[in-house]
């Protein structure tokens, strides 16, 4: 009979190492896609403006787990045989793009129109407007939104075991399948998980204090 | 440095021989939706000269004065600043209005993440390609004028209405336009905070600066203005030196308009 010691535990922070690459991955993917996003959302050209709803629509009523499978087996169907961590970071970025492109859009909107006056009438393109007036405010506005989405993520990377990752939960599972101790495994795997977010909420609200948001 | 230098305007009142009106509105018509705002407004402003546009809320002085920076798209008629004609859907014209005309709003509009220093030296280093250093000792000239010398430092929460409006002020001035022009800029101050706002507007004017200003402070324009308008339904109805204008009214809406009180 196993049961559960160190050597299970040093197994499960390994495969939250996963856990980790593939939130960063999505992170940053979903960050620079999902600001181009909600650029687009607020554009003056109208296709653009199209283009991006049509994309925040059609992912954000797409289950993530759909989305894994196409762009897994789905790609290689069509002939473009891609490693699993491609495909993994390929659709959380798709996933995370579509939900903070639109957080973003309502912290763009949300910046008072007066603000945009006042910048015009000094002179600023219309870059320089969201450069150094704009996005600096809506940035305060949409700091715990993002936040409370990049937890939601990290939690949600649990669901690339589908193609094979080996990453925090898959390998609670595994755990439990030797040791028979479900109890002691998903409690460590969920104190794993907590270490992981809670750090985000922290930083989160020092971001907060130190923005002021709100006021 | 005077404000006269720093806006780079000719002395006050100065008469220059064949001049073209700085701004020059010609039958200006504009309509949100159905409801039409301007009805066919003309009116010249020459160089050096302030200008008072007085009314009633909705008599459209705002939409004018909005539609002379190029805020509001206008749907019938000309407006020409400085010589070139306004038109919002053409980018470069809107670029050189911008370097000609500054605006100062009701509600400040100061850029809350911003210092008061940053307020103003943001359009010299990203709009005027200024150096930093050049940027920095232009926006302390200017809070200096205002009397703000020492708050260059400060956030727009922390100050008073009036000190915030007197940024705001900074804030245009910066940019040495050619013309400035103010939007009801007492309207949200307590009353004990309004005349250091006007005293700064006092002085810009005597020293030569343009100014059209859309004003309840009836008391100001009578005083400081060279010209007051008084705008009625859309229209301009008078326009005069403010002593004609106020011993004398021509028509009944003025007189009835001066005797509310307002």
């Amino acid at each position: 009979m196993i049961t559960f010691s160190s050597t299970h535990l040093i197994y499960l922070i390994e495969a939250a190492r996963w856990t980790l690459l593939l939130s960063v991955l999505a992170f940053i993917g979903g960050g620079i896609l999902g600001l181009v996003l909600a650029l687009g959302r607020v554009s003056e050209h109208k296709p653009l403006r199209w283009l991006s709803a049509a994309y925040i629509q059609i992912i954000q009523g797409t289950p993530l787990l759909v989305v894994l499978f196409l762009s897994y087996f789905g790609l290689s169907i069509l002939g473009l045989d891609i490693p699993p961590i491609a495909a993994a970071g390929l659709s959380l970025t798709l996933y995370t793009s579509a939900f903070l492109g639109e957080i973003w859009r309502g912290c763009i909107l949300s910046v008072p129109k007066t603000q945009w006056e006042a910048s015009n009438c000094i002179g600023l393109s219309r870059a320089q407007q969201y450069r150094y007036v704009i996005l600096p405010q809506a940035a305060r506005i949409a700091i715990p939104p993002t936040v409370g989405f990049m937890v939601q993520i990290i939690k949600n990377t649990s669901i690339t075991s589908i193609i094979g990752f080996v990453e925090l939960a898959r390998a609670g599972q595994i755990v439990n399948n030797s040791t028979f101790q479900p109890f002691i495994t998903f409690v460590f795997v969920a104190i794993i998980y907590f270490a992981m977010c809670y750090p985000l909420s922290l930083a989160s609200r020092h971001f907060e204090r130190k923005l002021n948001v709100g006021k | 440095m005077s404000v006269n230098e720093a806006a780079g305007t000719r002395p006050r009142n100065e008469a220059v021989p064949g001049a073209e009106p700085i701004i020059v509105v010609d039958s200006v018509s504009k309509s949100f939706g159905p409801l039409q705002v301007l009805h066919g407004v003309s009116l010249e402003i020459e160089r050096g000269t302030m200008v008072a546009i007085v009314g009633r809320s909705g008599s459209g002085k705002s939409t004018l004065l909005r539609c002379i920076n190029a805020l509001e798209e206008i749907n019938g008629g000309t407006i020409k600043v400085c010589g070139h004609m306004v038109s919002m859907s053409d980018r470069a014209s809107v670029k050189r209005l911008r370097s000609e005309v500054g605006m100062v709003f009701q509600s400040y509009n100061l850029f809350p993440h911003l210092n008061v220093l940053r307020n103003i030296t943001l359009a010299l280093t990203a709009v005027q390609k200024k150096s930093r250093a050049d940027a920095d000792a232009i926006a302390h000239k200017v809070l200096g004028l205002v009397g703000l010398a020492d708050k260059a430092e400060a956030f727009p929460e922390q100050l008073s209405g009036g000190q915030a409006q007197r940024v705001a002020i900074a804030r245009s001035l910066a940019l040495s336009p050619k013309v400035l022009l103010f939007d009801e800029v007492t309207s949200a101050l307590d009353p004990e905070l309004t005349g250091e706002v006007l005293k700064v507007m006092e002085d810009l004017a005597r020293d030569g600066m343009t100014m059209v200003l859309v004003t309840h402070e009836m008391a100001f324009a009578r005083r400081v203005a060279d010209i007051v308008v008084f705008m009625h339904q859309g229209k301009v109805w008078e326009a005069g030196p403010p002593a004609e204008l106020f011993a004398d009214p021509k028509t009944p809406e003025l007189r009835q308009f001066l005797s509310s009180g307002l």
